[in-house]
């Protein structure tokens, strides 16, 4: 066991946990990677999402579940940091360095070529939970890296509501999550971020109404 | 004391007729199993496979409920506030809320602890008046001071929908495992319950059946267009049958008090599923979630039951009970 901590704590606590306040109403389970190198692509609108997709995976296959998570908001507090790296198993992304010339994916790909199942939030931040915002392109770059990899797409229905961004106490609401099918590398970037943003926009089409205004 | 005479001393302790009821609903779990495999085997395939998934999640329901009920009135309320828990979980998941009314949110699960807390605590007249009284008013005055007055009488009055069919009128089912021994229960406090159960569910599968196989004219088409009279009126003399024989066995009432329970009970469980159809389809969804494999969300099985269970209490309390 590489993080026996880690995986008591998701089984034992992280899914639990998931289930009170989420209900974790998940469709198409079975199309979750099981082993890696895989990239799993989700909406992004609370830190629930986070625990909800860790929730969600079978228990052989959490151990590989890797969340890409901000380095400059995970990392900055030690107490924070850690609690991120052993037991969440964030890959940091040091997005504020993006553009800099420094490859800041590179953590990613090696969570990926080691057999990893890298988690993504491609919008970046979290979002207001009702609109898919504008997607980022690293995934592209990752799927492009590992061109084998599935890329599956998850469309997480409600975990803002639960706890929106700048909320500290989460109120138990049913999340939908819905599995789409692997988007395959379409060859070029721009073609592979159009299919994927299809397939999100398609999942969440399926999802039950948000009737939150 | 070794594992089996603790065993055996747990069985020994429980009313005889309430084993008997539970053993009758294992067996026909076991022969409506019995039933889909052989359908499954004769027509292999995914034809029958919501019909299987349906029977495996009513074997979980039923180990839940009848593990509940003979451990006693605690485990009855703690499985009871579960439930309604999950169904009021889903109610305000899918009606329309403001984005303001997170901390009434909040305050609903609150009240939810509280209701279950008077059952635990066996305060009836407390119960009573809680959620129809105080959290009436309570909850659109802590609404009142969120500030925010667009579309304030209807999410009040979402809040407190939600709140009494899915606490105050489902948590009737479990006070009524506080009925004391002193009473007159041929199958003990857990008979009361076990029948309400049993003739609730047995009313529904009833009237799906009928429905199925004779149904004809249609009742509600624009609430629930698979709802047709055959249907209902097939269900209602079933479950009106069952209950006039097999009510004495479970429960004190006989006579008038028995006829009108017979009568009643099944139009008010149809009356729940109708009613639950209409906020559904207000809502946008066909089911409340998929909570429960092969039948929907918590909200799906138990709207039947969040009708009859207040009726049939307050019919209990009339003709039988002394206590309520």
């Amino acid at each position: 066991m590489r993080n026996w901590l880690r995986f008591l704590l998701l089984v034992l606590v992280a899914r639990p946990l998931a289930l009170f306040l989420t209900g974790a109403d998940v469709s198409g389970r079975e199309r979750l990677p099981l082993k890696g190198p895989a990239i799993v692509a989700a909406n992004h609108s609370s830190h629930v999402d986070t625990l909800l997709l860790l929730a969600i995976f079978p228990s052989r296959a959490v151990a590989r579940v890797r969340p890409v998570a901000a380095a400059d908001y995970f990392l900055k507090d030690p107490v924070i940091g850690w609690f991120s790296r052993r037991v969440i198993g964030i890959v940091p992304v040091a997005r504020l360095k993006a553009g800099s010339g420094e490859d800041v994916l590179a953590p990613a790909r090696a969570a990926l070529a080691a057999g990893d199942i890298v988690v993504v939030f491609p919008e970046g931040t979290r979002g207001d939970g009702d609109e898919l915002g504008q997607l980022k392109s690293g995934v592209a770059r990752l799927a492009e890296a590992f061109p084998d990899a599935p890329v599956t797409p998850v469309w997480i229905q409600g975990a803002g509501r639960v706890l929106p961004k700048g909320e500290v106490v989460p109120a138990p609401l049913n999340c939908a999550v819905l599995v789409g099918e692997p988007v395959a590398w379409a060859g070029d970037r721009h073609a592979f971020m159009a299919k994927l943003r299809a397939a999100l926009l398609a999942l969440k089409a399926e999802a039950p109404p948000l009737r939150w205004s | 004391m070794d594992l089996v005479s603790t065993v055996r001393a747990f069985f020994a302790a429980q009313p005889p007729v309430l084993l008997l009821g539970l053993a009758g609903v294992v067996a026909l779990l076991g022969a409506a199993g019995a039933i889909a495999t052989v359908l499954t085997a004769l027509k292999p395939g995914d034809a029958y496979r919501e019909l299987r998934q349906r029977i495996a999640s009513w074997w979980v329901m039923v180990a839940v409920l009848a593990g509940a009920l003979l451990l006693g009135w605690q485990a009855t309320v703690v499985v009871f506030a579960l439930i309604s828990f999950m169904a009021l979980r889903e109610f305000l998941s899918l009606a329309p809320i403001r984005k303001e009314d997170r901390p009434a949110i909040l305050a609903a699960y609150l009240i939810l602890l509280a209701a279950y807390g008077f059952i635990a605590a066996d305060r009836y007249m407390f119960y009573l008046v809680f959620i129809p009284v105080w959290t009436f008013l309570g909850l659109p005055f802590l609404m009142a001071l969120l500030g925010q007055t667009r579309g304030f009488l209807t999410t009040a009055a979402t809040f407190h929908w939600g709140l009494v069919t899915c606490v105050y009128n489902l948590g009737f089912a479990a006070f009524l495992m506080r009925t004391p021994e002193a009473e007159t229960l041929p199958a003990g406090a857990a008979g009361l319950v076990f029948f309400l159960l049993l003739v609730t569910e047995f009313n529904d599968v009833a009237q799906y059946v009928f429905g199925k196989l004779l149904g004809r004219h249609k009742i509600a088409p624009t609430v629930s267009p698979n709802k047709t009279w055959e249907g209902f009126l097939g269900g209602w003399l079933a479950t009106g049958l069952l209950i006039w024989f097999a009510g004495p066995v479970f429960t004190p009432l006989a006579g008038h008090g028995l006829l009108v329970v017979a009568l009643a009970l099944p139009v008010a469980g149809f009356a729940g599923d109708v009613t639950m159809s209409a906020v559904k389809r207000d809502i946008g969804v066909k089911d409340t979630s998929h909570a429960i494999p092969g039948h929907g969300g918590v909200l799906d099985r138990a709207d039947s039951l969040t009708f009859t269970a207040p009726l049939y209490f307050h019919l209990l309390a009339l003709f039988a009970l002394g206590k309520f």
